[in-house]
C-alpha cells in the first residue's frame, strides 16, 4: 500500500531521520564542550571537500557497496545474510592466494582473477549455511553469524603461521608483487602537474563496486532468477505454488549473496594493503546491514546509504584528527546515525505517513493507525490512497 | 428505490447518518450516506467487496472522519473522533480479524484496556462475576481461564462480543462475522445474536451472504459503489432481488449450463495416501476420475483432505498411490514439483489466493507469469519478457473484466474478486487439460462469482476436465457434473449432481454412508 | 575545490614552515585505543608525562581503520610534526612506504622494526621480562602447574607465552606450562570475562600462578585469581597495585620510558634499532609495597642472578619470533 510518494519514502524520510541524528549528535558534541557547527564543517570538508577527502570517503563506500548488496539481495528473498564480514574475510584469503602464488603480467589480469577469486571464495563461505537453511532448516542468522568467527580463526591460523612470512611480527602476508597493483585513483585521475587523490586509498575497485550495483539491479528486476528470489521472499506458499523451489532459491540467492560480501576483500586487499591483513574486513559486513536497511535493498539506495557511511567514516577520522572530539564520540554519532536510519526508521516514516494521508484527506485529521486501517485484509474496503479497491 | 424502514417502535433511531461522505483522494469510498437503524433490531448492510460498507462502520467507530455529514446516536448527535468515543457512545464493534492477545487468558482479554485502576486483580474479579451475568443471559459460554490460542474460532469471536459487552455497548457492529465459522458455530452465533436482540440491544451486520441476511436480519441496507441504494424490511425483499440491487443489474444465482458430454478419462486417480508431517495420515487410500469435458465436484467439510489432494495433484506434496494424467503415470515421491504439472497440462486455481495463487506485493503483470515464467512466451533468454507479459496481462484482465484493468497495480490493492478473477485468467488461458479448482469463490463477491463460474463451465465445455473442491454446498451442486463426498480423508460416496440433492449430500459430509439417504 | 586544495596546501605549508621553528611530536595510538589497559595506555602515559614535566603539547590519534595507518602518518607529517610516534607492529609495513616520502621528518615505531634512515626502531625483549616472571612463577606455586592466558593469538603474544614457559621451566623443570588465547579477534584484546572463564579452566587444572599477557582482558585474569585467592602475573606496566598481595609481580615493558624519551629527543632522536631489554631495564619484573610479601629472598636472588646472566650473554632465551617455534611448549 503506497501511503506516500516514492520520493519521500526513498529521499524525506532518510533525510529527516540524518537531520535527526546530526541534531543529537550536535546536542552531544555540545555537552562535551565543542563547537557542534565547526564540528560539521570539519565533516563535511574533510569528507568531500576536495579529491583526497573523496578518495577515503570513496574508498569506504567501495566497501559498504559490496557489502550492502550483500545482504540487499539476501534480503529480496527474506533471508537475513548476517555473515558478510566471514564472507569478505574469506574472500580476501582467495586474493592473497592467487595475487602470492600465480605470477601476473598485467594488474588488469591480476583484478579479473581477484573478481574471480574473491566471489567464489565469498560463495564458497556462504555455502554450507545455505545448505543447512535448505535441507535441514538451520536459521540462515544463527549459522552465517557462527561462519564469522570460523573465518576469523581460520585468517588467524593462516596468518600466524602458513601464509606469515617468517621474521615479521605482523599478522599478514607478504606484500603482493608489482603486477598486482591496481591503480587507484591517483593513477587514474592525475595529469600532468596535478595530482589528485594524492595519498588516497580508493582505487579501481570502486568501478568494480558501481558495476555490481547495475547488475544487481538487473539480477533482481529484469531476470527470471531475480523475480523468483522475489516472489520467494514475497511469499513461499505463492513460489512453492509456482514450482519455484525453496532450495535453489536459498541457495543460489547466498551463493550470490556470499560472492558480493567476498568482492569486497579486492578493495581492501589488492586496492588498499597490496597485501592480506588480519584486521581487513573490519565489521563492513555488519555495516552492510544497516546501509541494506538504509538503502530499502534497492542498489541505488545501498550506493547512496554506502556514501552516506564512507562520509560517516572519513568525516569521524578528520574529526578525530583536527579537534579532541575523542574517537569514542565519533562512534557515538556513526551509531546515531544507524540508530535513526535503521532502528527507529518508523519512528519518523509514520509521523510522514501520515502527514501524507492527511493532505490527501483533505486536512481532515486521522485517527492513530490503530484497528483496522493497519491490520484489514487486502480484499476489504478501500484503505487510504489505494484509489482501486472501491471499483 | 429507496424504501423507508418501518419502525417498530416510537423510540429515536439507535443509529442515525445523515448525508455521511468519505472520499480517500480522487475515490469516494461513501457518498452522502444516510441510513436509520432503529434500537431493538438486527440491521444488515450488504454490499459487494469494495461498496463502502467497512468505510461506514469505521466512521461510525471513529476511525475515520466523514468528510460531511452527521451521526446521530440514540437522537442526540454525536461527535466520534476514535474508537474511545464510540465505546462512550454505547458503540462495539467485532472485527472480522480479532484483535486478541494470543497467549493471554479470555479474562485478560477482556478487561485489556478497560481497567478499573492500576492494580489488576480487582478488574479481573469484577470481570469475572459481569462475564458469569452475561454469560448466562445471552448463551455467550467461554471459559474465563482458557488463553486465546487455546479456543477454537468461534470462541474467539464470542470473547470479542464479550469485550463489546463488558465496555457496556448497546449497539453491536459485526464485520463479517461467519467467515471464519463453521455452519454449526454460524448457527450458535445467530441465536447469540437473537438473544441480544431480545434484550434490547441493536445490532449492525454486516455481510455478503444473501443468506444470512434473509435469515436473521429485521431490515437490510444494501450498498453499491459508495452509495447506500436501498433500505428494505427483510420481510418485504427477496434473495434475488438484494443481489440485483447489489450488483446493480440483473444476476443469475444459479449456473447456466448444458449437460456434459464426457469423453476419456483425463485423470485416473488410484489408492491415494498422504501422510502428513506430523505422521498423520490425511488422505487413506482416495480413488475417482474425471473424464474429459466434465466437472467432478468434491464435497466436504474443510479439513477432510481436500487440500491435500489438491495440493499433491499441484505438485506440491508428495503422497503414495497412483495418479495418471491421459494415461501417463506422474510422480508422486516429490521430484516432480508444481512447474512439471503445469508441462503435463494441469492447471490450478489454489484454495487460498492470497498465500499461494498470488505475490501480494507483486503488481498484476507479474502475476501473471507466475508460474509460467520459464515459458519462452515470458522469458528472453535469462530475462524476463516484460513486455510480453505486459500485453498478454492487459488483454487478459480486458476479456476476465478484471478491475481496474491497470497491470502495474499490486495484487493486494485489487478486490477479493478481481484477484480471483486474474488466478482464474492466468490459469484457465495457460491452456490445461486438466484444471484443479479450489474455493473459486471464497471471498469473492456475487458479480465476480457468476463471471468465475461460467468461465469454468466454457472450459469444460471446450471438452477439458475440472476437479472442483469446494466447502459451498451450493456452489458444488450448481456447478458440478458429478459429486464426490470426502470425510476423513476417504470418497463416501460419488453422485450424480442432477440426481442428488443437499440432505444427501449432508450426511455424505457428516461421514454417514449406506442407502438411508 | 581547487581552491581548497590550494588553501589546505597553503595551511600545509605555513605548519611546515612554523615546524621548523618548533616542532610538536606526534603520536597515533593503534586500534586498542589509548586506554587499553596494554601497551597504548602505558606509551600515552609516557606521553603524557613528558607533556606534563615540559609543559610541551603533543598531537594524537587513535586508528579506527587499517586505511587510517596512512592517512595519519602522512597527515602528521604534512602538518610538520616530528617525531612522529606510532605504537604497534602493525604500522610497520605502512611507515615503511611512506617515511621517504618525507625525509625531514623523524618516526618512532613500537614493536616492530622499519629499516629507513629517519625511522627509529623500538623493539622489547619480552620474552626475557617473560621468562624471569616464569621463573617467579615456578617458584612460587604449590602445585607444579601454572598458567598463561594470551590475548589475540599472534606472534608477539606467543613470544610472551614462550619466554615465560621457558623461565618456568628453569625453575622447575617438572613443572606443568598451561596455555590458552582468548579468541582470533582483536576482541581478544579486551574481553575480561572470557579471560575470568580461561583462568577458571586453568585453575581446574590445577594452576595456581596465572601470568596475563591479554591487554584488557587480563583485569579480568587478575581479578578471578585473587577472587579464587590464586596469585597472578600482570603485563605491559606496573598492575602489582590492582589487587595487594595476590598479585605475585608483573611483566613491566617499558614502552612508556620509550615513548618519553623519543619526545624528549624530539627531531634530535636518534634513529635505528633500540633493542629494550632486561641489560637496559626495558623490561624487567615489578617489585614494590605490594608484592614484598610474596617474593621470597631465595627467590629474588634467583631471578635477579638470571637477570644478570641474560644481561651478560650467559642465558640466551629463545625468541619465538625468530623461528616460530618454542622449545618449552606447544602452541
Amino acid at each position: 500500500m503506497e501511503r506516500m510518494p516514492r520520493w519521500a519514502d526513498v529521499l524525506l524520510v532518510p533525510l529527516i531521520s540524518l537531520i535527526l541524528a546530526a541534531a543529537i549528535s550536535a546536542i552531544v558534541i555540545l555537552a562535551i564542550g565543542e563547537n557542534p557547527w565547526n564540528a560539521l564543517k570539519i565533516m563535511v570538508t574533510g569528507a568531500l571537500g576536495s579529491s583526497y577527502a573523496w578518495g577515503y570517503t570513496l574508498y569506504y563506500a567501495t566497501n559498504f557497496i559490496f557489502t550492502g548488496l550483500a545482504v540487499a539481495l539476501a534480503n529480496h528473498a527474506r533471508l537475513f545474510n548476517i555473515g558478510g564480514d566471514g564472507q569478505a574475510t574469506v574472500g580476501g584469503l582467495g586474493v592473497a592466494l592467487i595475487a602470492l602464488y600465480l605470477p601476473w603480467p598485467h594488474w588488469t589480469l591480476a583484478l579479473l582473477a581477484a573478481i574471480v577469486a574473491s566471489a567464489a571464495f565469498g560463495a564458497a563461505w556462504a555455502a554450507i549455511p545455505a545448505y543447512l537453511q535448505a535441507k535441514r532448516g538451520s536459521h540462515i542468522v544463527i549459522t552465517t553469524i557462527m561462519f564469522n568467527y570460523i573465518a576469523y580463526a581460520l585468517l588467524t591460523y593462516l596468518l600466524t603461521g602458513p601464509m606469515k612470512p617468517s621474521g615479521t611480527m605482523e599478522t599478514a602476508t607478504a606484500p603482493f608483487p608489482e603486477g598486482t597493483h591496481i591503480p587507484s585513483f591517483r593513477d587514474l585521475f592525475s595529469h600532468g602537474e596535478t595530482i589528485l587523490f594524492r595519498g588516497t586509498p580508493a582505487n579501481v575497485t570502486f568501478f568494480v563496486a558501481v558495476l555490481a550495483c547495475v547488475l544487481v539491479w538487473m539480477l533482481i528486476w529484469k531476470t527470471r532468477l531475480g523475480y523468483e528470489i522475489r516472489a520467494f521472499g514475497f511469499s513461499e506458499g505463492a513460489a512453492r505454488y509456482a514450482g519455484i523451489g525453496s532450495t535453489k532459491i536459498i541457495v543460489v540467492t547466498m551463493l550470490l549473496s556470499g560472492a558480493l560480501a567476498g568482492l569486497m576483500a579486492i578493495n581492501n586487499t589488492l586496492g588498499e594493503a597490496e597485501r592480506l591483513i588480519l584486521n581487513a574486513v573490519e565489521g563492513a559486513g555488519f555495516i552492510g546491514i544497516a546501509v541494506a536497511l538504509m538503502g530499502r535493498s534497492h542498489p541505488l539506495g545501498v550506493f547512496l546509504a554506502a556514501v552516506l557511511f564512507g562520509f560517516l567514516y572519513q568525516g569521524g577520522a578528520e574529526l578525530s584528527l583536527s579537534t579532541s572530539i575523542p574517537r569514542e564520540m565519533v562512534v557515538v554519532i556513526q551509531a546515531l546515525v544507524i540508530m535513526f536510519t535503521g532502528a527507529l526508521d518508523n519512528m519518523v516514516r509514520m509521523p510522514v505517513e501520515r502527514l501524507f494521508a492527511n493532505r490527501r484527506a483533505r486536512g481532515t485529521p486521522v485517527a492513530p493507525l490503530a484497528g483496522p486501517t493497519a491490520e484489514r485484509a487486502p480484499d476489504r474496503a478501500a484503505p487510504p490512497s489505494t484509489p482501486t479497491t472501491a471499483e | 428505490m429507496a424504501l423507508d424502514a418501518a419502525s417498530p417502535s416510537a423510540a429515536p433511531p439507535a443509529i442515525e447518518l445523515r448525508g455521511i461522505s468519505k472520499a480517500f483522494g480522487p475515490v469516494q469510498a461513501n457518498r452522502n450516506i444516510s441510513i436509520r437503524v432503529m434500537p431493538g433490531t438486527i440491521h444488515g448492510i450488504i454490499g459487494e467487496n469494495g461498496a463502502g460498507k467497512s468505510t461506514l462502520m469505521s466512521i461510525l467507530y471513529g476511525f475515520y472522519h466523514a468528510d460531511s455529514g452527521e451521526i446521530l446516536i440514540d437522537g442526540r448527535p454525536t461527535r466520534i473522533p476514535d474508537s474511545q468515543a464510540a465505546i462512550r457512545a454505547g458503540i462495539g464493534m467485532v472485527f472480522q480479524h480479532f484483535k486478541l492477545v494470543e497467549n493471554f487468558t479470555v479474562l485478560e482479554n477482556i478487561v485489556l484496556g478497560a481497567e478499573d485502576s492500576g492494580l489488576l486483580r480487582p478488574s479481573l474479579a469484577r470481570a469475572r462475576r459481569e462475564l458469569r451475568q452475561l454469560a448466562k443471559e445471552y448463551e455467550l459460554d467461554v471459559d474465563p481461564d482458557a488463553t486465546i490460542e487455546e479456543i477454537g474460532v468461534g470462541m474467539q469471536q464470542r470473547v470479542e462480543i464479550l469485550k463489546a459487552l463488558y465496555r457496556k455497548a448497546d449497539i453491536l457492529i459485526l464485520d463479517e462475522p461467519t467467515g471464519v465459522l463453521t455452519p454449526a458455530e454460524a448457527d450458535h452465533l445467530f441465536r447469540i445474536l437473537g438473544n441480544l436482540k431480545a434484550q434490547g440491544k441493536t445490532i449492525v451486520l454486516i455481510t455478503h451472504k444473501l443468506r444470512e441476511i434473509m435469515a436473521i436480519t429485521d431490515n437490510v441496507s444494501v450498498m453499491r459503489r459508495g452509495e447506500m441504494v436501498a433500505t428494505v424490511r427483510t420481510a418485504d425483499t427477496n434473495p434475488q432481488q438484494l443481489a440485483e440491487l447489489m450488483v446493480g443489474r440483473k444476476v443469475l444465482l444459479r449456473v447456466d449450463k448444458a449437460p456434459a458430454t464426457p469423453g476419456a478419462p483425463v485423470l485416473e486417480v488410484e489408492n491415494l495416501r498422504v501422510v502428513d508431517a506430523k505422521k498423520v495420515e490425511r488422505l487413506k487410500g482416495v480413488s475417482f476420475t474425471v473424464r474429459a469435458g466434465e466437472i467432478l465436484g468434491i464435497a466436504g467439510v474443510a479439513g477432510n483432505g481436500q487440500s491435500e489432494l489438491l495440493e499433491v495433484l499441484g505438485g506440491m506434496m508428495r503422497a503414495t498411490g497412483s495418479v495418471r494424467l491421459k494415461g501417463r503415470p506422474l510422480d508422486l515421491s516429490g521430484r516432480e514439483d508444481a512447474r512439471d504439472r503445469r508441462e503435463v497440462g494441469i492447471g490450478h486455481v489454489p484454495e487460498d489466493r492470497q498465500s499461494e495463487g498470488l505475490v501480494l506485493d507483486y503488481t498484476a503483470w507479474e502475476n501473471m507469469a507466475l508460474g509460467y515464467h520459464h515459458r519462452d512466451a515470458f522469458a528472453n533468454g535469462p530475462f524476463i519478457d516484460r513486455p510480453a507479459i505486459m500485453k498478454n496481462t492487459i488483454d487478459k484482465m480486458q476479456r476476465f473484466d478484471v478491475r481496474p484493468p491497470d497491470p502495474m497495480l499490486l495484487a493486494k490493492s485489487f478486490s477479493g474478486g478481481n484477484q480471483q478473477k486474474i488466478v482464474v485468467a492466468r490459469e484457465i488461458e495457460s491452456g490445461p487439460d486438466l484444471l484443479l479448482v479450489g474455493q473459486p469463490t471464497r471471498g469473492v463477491d456475487i458479480g465476480a462469482i457468476e463471471f468465475i463460474h461460467k468461465q469454468i463451465v466454457a472450459l469444460r465445455d471446450q471438452g477439458k476436465a475440472i476437479l472442483l473442491v469446494s466447502v459451498e454446498l451450493d456452489e458444488i451442486l450448481s456447478l458440478s457434473d458429478r459429486i464426490a463426498v470426502m470425510f476423513d480423508g476417504r470418497i463416501m460416496g460419488e453422485r450424480i449432481a442432477s440426481e442428488t440433492n443437499a440432505g444427501e449430500l449432508g450426511l455424505l459430509m457428516a461421514g454417514v454412508t449406506g442407502e438411508a439417504a | 575545490m581547487t581552491k581548497f586544495t590550494t588553501l589546505l596546501g597553503a595551511s600545509a605549508a605555513l605548519a611546515l614552515v612554523a615546524g621548523a621553528a618548533l616542532a610538536e611530536p606526534a603520536i597515533i595510538f593503534d586500534l586498542g585505543g589509548k586506554f587499553d589497559k596494554s601497551f597504548n595506555e602505558s606509551a600515552n602515559a609516557g606521553a603524557t608525562r613528558w607533556a606534563e614535566e615540559t609543559g610541551e603539547t603533543f598531537a594524537e590519534f587513535e586508528l579506527t581503520a587499517e586505511a587510517q595507518r596512512e592517512q595519519a602518518i602522512r597527515r602528521f607529517a604534512e602538518q610538520g610534526k616530528s617525531p612522529i610516534i606510532m605504537v604497534g607492529f602493525m604500522s610497520a609495513t605502512p611507515l615503511n612506504e611512506i617515511a621517504p616520502d618525507y625525509p625531514d621528518t623523524k618516526f618512532v615505531i613500537v614493536d616492530a622494526v622499519v629499516d629507513q634512515p629517519n625511522v627509529r626502531s623500538v623493539v622489547f625483549n619480552e620474552h626475557e621480562g617473560s621468562y624471569l616472571v616464569g621463573m617467579l612463577a615456578a617458584m612460587a606455586s604449590q602445585t607444579g602447574t601454572v598458567g598463561f592466558v594470551g590475548g589475540m593469538d599472534i606472534p608477539l603474544i606467543r613470544k610472551f607465552g614462550c619466554g615465560y614457559a621457558q623461565g618456568v621451566m628453569a625453575a622447575n623443570p617438572d613443572a606443568t606450562v598451561i596455555a590458552n588465547f582468548t579468541g582470533t579477534t582483536p576482541a581478544a584484546w579486551n574481553d575480561p570475562a572470557k579471560g575470568s572463564e580461561l583462568t577458571l579452566a586453568q585453575i581446574g587444572q590445577g594452576a595456581d600462578v596465572v601470568y596475563a599477557a591479554a591487554g584488557g582482558t587480563g583485569v579480568g585474569v587478575l581479578q578471578t585469581a585473587a577472587d579464587e585467592n590464586i596469585l597472578s602475573i600482570g603485563v605491559d606496566s606496573n598492575q602489582n597495585y590492582l589487587h595487594p598481595g595476590q598479585v605475585l609481580t608483573s611483566m613491566v615493558k617499558h614502552v612508556d620510558n620509550a615513548v618519553y624519551e623519543a619526545m624528549k629527543a624530539g627531531e634530535a632522536v636518534e634513529t635505528g634499532t633500540q633493542v629494550m631489554g632486561v641489560a637496559n631495564e626495558g623490561v624487567g619484573y615489578a617489585l614494590d609495597d605490594n608484592n614484598a610479601s610474596l617474593i621470597t629472598p631465595e627467590m629474588k636472588a634467583a631471578v635477579d642472578e638470571a637477570a644478570a646472566k641474560i644481561a651478560s650473554g650467559e642465558i640466551e632465551v629463545h625468541d619465538y619470533s625468530a623461528d616460530e617455534s618454542c622449545p618449552a611448549i606447544q602452541f
